[in-house]
């Protein structure tokens, strides 16, 4: 049995639909930054999937794996205290209820 | 041809990676869906080292489940009231959902299906070991990463600063 | 002839306006009122040095060898050019009626200014409200005023003719928390403008058929070996508009275009000058602060329309009719605003109606003014009569002026034996009143004299009629002498002070007035001015016949006025119930008001506003509106997509995005 690349993509792929899904339908924030990571996740996989199979002699798709995981910790560390803020003044996290600023 | 202990463990692998993101975005309970998202990412750190990036998979347990999940549990905490359940899902929105995600899946699907490369055996590759990522990270000339790396460190910097700027009490 | 000083002339007022209008808050008001006086001042002398360089300087610019006065264009800048031939100047015109135009109102300006000093102030020395205004707005007549006088073509007139107006209607509502004020300034304006509306399409078409705008073209010739030197020629309009005649003249509505242009710029006239029917604005416009009535509806701007006849008269002579319709509206309003001036109450309305029908007379003596009868002795007895008019009528309103500054009223009824009190305003009132009754010294009696012997040269029965106006003129105005004056004693308020004489600023024009007023009437005016320049002997043409005649009806006139008035007595009253209908018609002015307001509100306003209004509010509006409610339907009908609900955009962008990658693998596979 041989383990191809596309047997890496599935699992990634839906992963990433996964993500696509919740990040629809959820409405706590904290649940859409979760799906948010998912779909991240699955791309950083993607990455490193296609560099070992594809291209195994260089190392761009890991060290953008690498670059990218460091800044998912950035920007999670950053929509979290945006998330504190919000849920500080309206009491709540709830996505739906934030469309005061649309107009 | 590969060993069938290898051919379980992708299956375990897979299957989990598979199960806990469906788990991770449906379950009701905010911090579950966090652990959910920590057995994924758990399950991506085992593709990393199946496909031969130990190094990659270590940084990713430790950055991602050691900081980034101790920080959404934090969060979570602050800003959920305990026993509050998330509403069950209206129909309509999921719906919604189901129609991008499932149409995603298709055409992604259908696009790397029809691609015969993707079908090809596991080439053989050298070790990427610890000496040569740190010479790709440190190193100026072709294919190393000291720019990037630089900024990347000005961007923590900076989400260090705009992270108490946010979140501080006024 | 050097340029500064004309230029000096109009630049001072323009600057005083600007100056005080811009820095005036920032200065005290005496500051700004003596500003504006002393630069009033700096002009009269100005002007004064002109026009005694022009009539006795004998420089042969302005007066050829046959003593024959020319017309002289000081400078002339081009404004607008329109083609080759038709430009629009701005210039200094310099011939014997804009001269006498500048002593004028430089004259009446200067006293008016240094009259304000005192006028615009209470019992207390404290300065009205918005005094340094004033100052800028009398100086923005003035230039405007000045400029009209010089101009050199009728465009220029017509530019200034405007801003005359405009300045016109700053001063009448002045007192602009006054609603009457502002409403009598809304009127002047808007009458006005309905005249000029008239006077601009006159000098369109008199410019389009003869292809230029300047007054030499028209009416004079150049005088061979001198440069900007023009002579009055009657053979200039002849040449100019026998386009106008023969068989190929262009005709309108039975009527040669030419009589049109000139019956549409004389409109112009009578807007300005208060004609009959566009005179309503005049008797509102007493709203304003009495210096300016003395200003604008006395002396000055009211005669525009006599000066811009009397301008552009070679023309007129080319036409009969027209002047045959001058004549007739000039002797109708004459008539008309003597009668009415006989029924009314406010002091300031006496002389409002005077004044009309004092500019009637002016108009008629142009009507009636012909060359053959005694060399136009109509044309120049009608400016003499604008110069001794301006004089006393000024003096007139000046003293009227002092009287409602003393009592705190217009109504001579609060008034009555003031001449104890106010001794200078008394003796200045009577003399102002003696000279436009016509008693000889006075400077009416001969200026009149001219007109009504012009008026028995042309007609008999245009004679009669005026001399009938004149009796009713000296009537009316001793009726209002006594009234003031005589009639009871004074009673004097408990708490108020006893009226008194005003303080020096205001007495002195009231004196130099007076002073002008004696003596004017022994100026050889014919000498100075006639219709082509040629010095005319005044005396040659006296008609004592007729001189006797008016000085009779005029001292049985006063006669009359001094039985029915000098003391309190029934006669007055018996005489109103005697004629109710008369009196009523004359108190209310023939109800002229109400008749325009007929015509406007009932007529105008029901049959064209309404529809006007309808069409506007529902057709163009609602075509406008329908826009409006279409974009503010679609704008509805999308803004769900925007619903700040980040969760559906990221869901259209996936979609879009899957939809974009299918497309691509489709292609692609």
């Amino acid at each position: 049995m041989e383990i191809s690349a596309i047997y890496f993509l599935v699992p990634s792929l839906i992963m990433f639909c996964c993500g696509l899904y919740g990040f629809i339908t959820r409405r706590n924030m904290i649940a859409m930054l979760i799906s948010l990571e998912l779909m991240l996740n699955s791309v950083d996989m993607n990455f490193v999937i296609f560099n070992r199979f594809l291209f195994p002699g260089q190392m761009e798709g890991m060290m953008f794996t690498l670059f990218a995981i460091a800044i998912a910790a950035a920007e999670t560390a950053l929509a979290i205290a945006i998330i504190i803020n919000v849920f500080r003044s309206v009491n709540h996290v709830d996505v739906r209820e934030l469309n005061e600023m649309k107009f | 041809m590969e060993s069938v202990g290898s051919f379980i463990l992708y299956v375990i692998v897979s299957l989990a990676i598979i199960v806990f993101s469906v788990m991770a975005v449906t379950s009701r309970k905010i911090l579950r869906a966090a652990t959910y998202l920590l057995f994924t990412l758990f399950a991506a750190a085992v593709v990393y080292f199946m496909l031969d990036y130990q190094f990659l998979g270590a940084v990713q347990i430790a950055v991602y489940a050691g900081g980034i999940l101790v920080l959404f549990v934090f969060a979570i905490l602050l800003t959920s009231h305990p026993g509050n359940n998330s509403a069950v899902l209206g129909s309509k929105r999921r719906i919604l959902g189901l129609i991008a995600s499932l149409a995603m899946l298709f055409v992604s699907a259908a696009a790397l299906l029809a691609r015969a490369s993707l079908f090809a055996a596991k080439p053989q590759m050298e070790e990427v070991n610890m000496q040569k990522i740190g010479e790709a990270m440190m190193g100026t000339g072709a294919n190393q990463y000291l720019l990037p790396f630089e900024a990347v460190s000005i961007l923590l910097l900076a989400c260090i600063i705009g992270g108490i700027v946010v979140a501080r009490k006024r | 002839m050097s340029i500064t000083i004309p230029i000096l002339i109009l630049a001072i007022p323009l600057f005083m306006f600007i100056f005080l209008g811009l820095c005036g808050k920032k200065m005290s008001h005496l500051l700004a009122g003596t500003l504006g006086t002393l630069g009033m001042g700096t002009v009269l002398v100005l002007a004064y040095s002109t026009a005694f360089n022009y009539f006795f300087s004998g420089d042969p610019l302005f007066i050829n060898e046959a003593g024959e006065r020319l017309q002289y264009i000081v400078f002339n800048q081009t404004w607008l050019q329109f083609t080759e031939n038709l430009t629009i100047s701005l210039g200094f015109f310099l011939d014997p009626i804009s001269a006498m135009m500048l002593v004028v109102i430089t004259t009446i300006s200067f006293m008016v200014h240094l009259y304000s000093l005192g006028y615009m102030r209470d019992h207390h020395g404290v300065f009205e409200k918005g005094f340094q205004r004033f100052y800028a707005f009398l100086s923005l007549f003035s230039f405007s005023m000045l400029g009209l006088v010089v101009a050199t073509n009728i465009f220029q007139m017509y530019i200034f003719w405007e801003l005359v107006g405009a300045s016109s209607y700053l001063l009448i509502g002045f007192y602009y928390t006054k609603p009457s004020a502002v409403s009598a300034s809304k009127k002047a304006f808007i009458v006005t403008r309905f005249a000029d509306l008239g006077f601009l399409i006159g000098i369109l078409v008199l410019s389009y058929y003869t292809g230029t705008f300047n007054f030499t073209d028209l009416t004079s010739a150049p005088v061979a070996g001198l440069e900007n030197v023009y002579q009055v020629s009657l053979s200039t309009p002849e040449s100019v508009l026998s386009i106008f005649q023969g068989s190929a003249a262009p005709m309108f509505m039975g009527a040669s275009v030419l009589t049109w242009a000139l019956v549409l710029i004389f409109m112009g006239g009578m807007g300005k000058s208060a004609m009959m029917p566009l005179h309503i604005w005049l008797p509102d416009a007493m709203e304003g602060p009495t210096p300016v009535s003395a200003l604008i509806h006395a002396a000055t701007m009211v005669v525009a329309g006599v000066y811009l006849v009397a301008r552009l008269f070679p023309l007129y002579l080319m036409e009969n009719s027209a002047l045959v319709i001058i004549t007739v509206v000039g002797a109708l309003t004459a008539f008309y605003a003597a009668m009415v001036a006989c029924a009314q109450i406010d002091i300031k309305r006496v002389l409002a109606f005077s004044t009309i029908s004092q500019i009637a007379f002016m108009m008629v003596s142009l009507g009636v003014a012909r060359p053959e009868y005694h060399e136009g002795l109509g044309y120049m007895a009608s400016m003499f009569h604008l110069f001794t008019h301006a004089m006393f009528k000024a003096l007139l309103f000046l003293g009227a002026g002092a009287l409602i500054h003393a009592i705190g009223s217009n109504d001579y009824t609060a008034m009555h034996g003031l001449r104890k009190y106010m001794p200078i305003t008394h003796w200045t009132f009577l003399i102002g009143c003696l000279a436009i009754a016509g008693i000889i010294p006075f400077s009416g009696f001969f200026s009149k004299d001219e007109i009504l012997s012009a008026c028995g040269n042309y007609s008999t029965l245009v004679y009669i009629w005026m001399s009938l106006v004149a009796f009713l003129t000296a009537f009316y105005m001793f009726r209002l002498y006594y009234l003031i004056f005589w009639w009871k004693e004074h009673k004097v308020h408990e708490g108020h002070h006893a009226p008194h004489d005003q303080p020096w600023t205001m007495s002195l024009p009231l004196i130099i007035l007076a002073a002008v007023s004696v003596v004017a009437g022994f100026i050889p005016f014919g000498k100075l001015v006639s219709w082509n320049g040629e010095p005319y002997d005044f005396m040659a043409h006296f008609d004592w016949g007729v001189a006797s005649i008016s000085l009779i009806l005029a001292v049985v006139a006063i006669a009359l006025a001094t039985v029915m008035y000098r003391k309190e007595n029934p006669l007055p009253d018996k005489m109103q119930a005697a004629l109710p209908a008369l009196w009523k018609w004359c108190h209310h002015r023939f109800y002229w008001d109400e008749l325009y307001m007929f015509i406007t509100h009932k007529i105008i306003f029901n049959c064209i506003c309404r529809p006007l209004a309808w069409f506007d509010r529902h057709i163009i509006d609602g075509t406008m509106d329908s826009f409006a409610i279409l974009t503010n339907k679609a704008s509805e009908a999308i803004r769900p997509l925007q619903s700040g609900q980040v969760q559906m955009y990221v869901w259209i962008y996936a979609i879009g995005a899957i939809l974009l990658g299918g497309i691509t693998i489709l292609c692609l596979i």
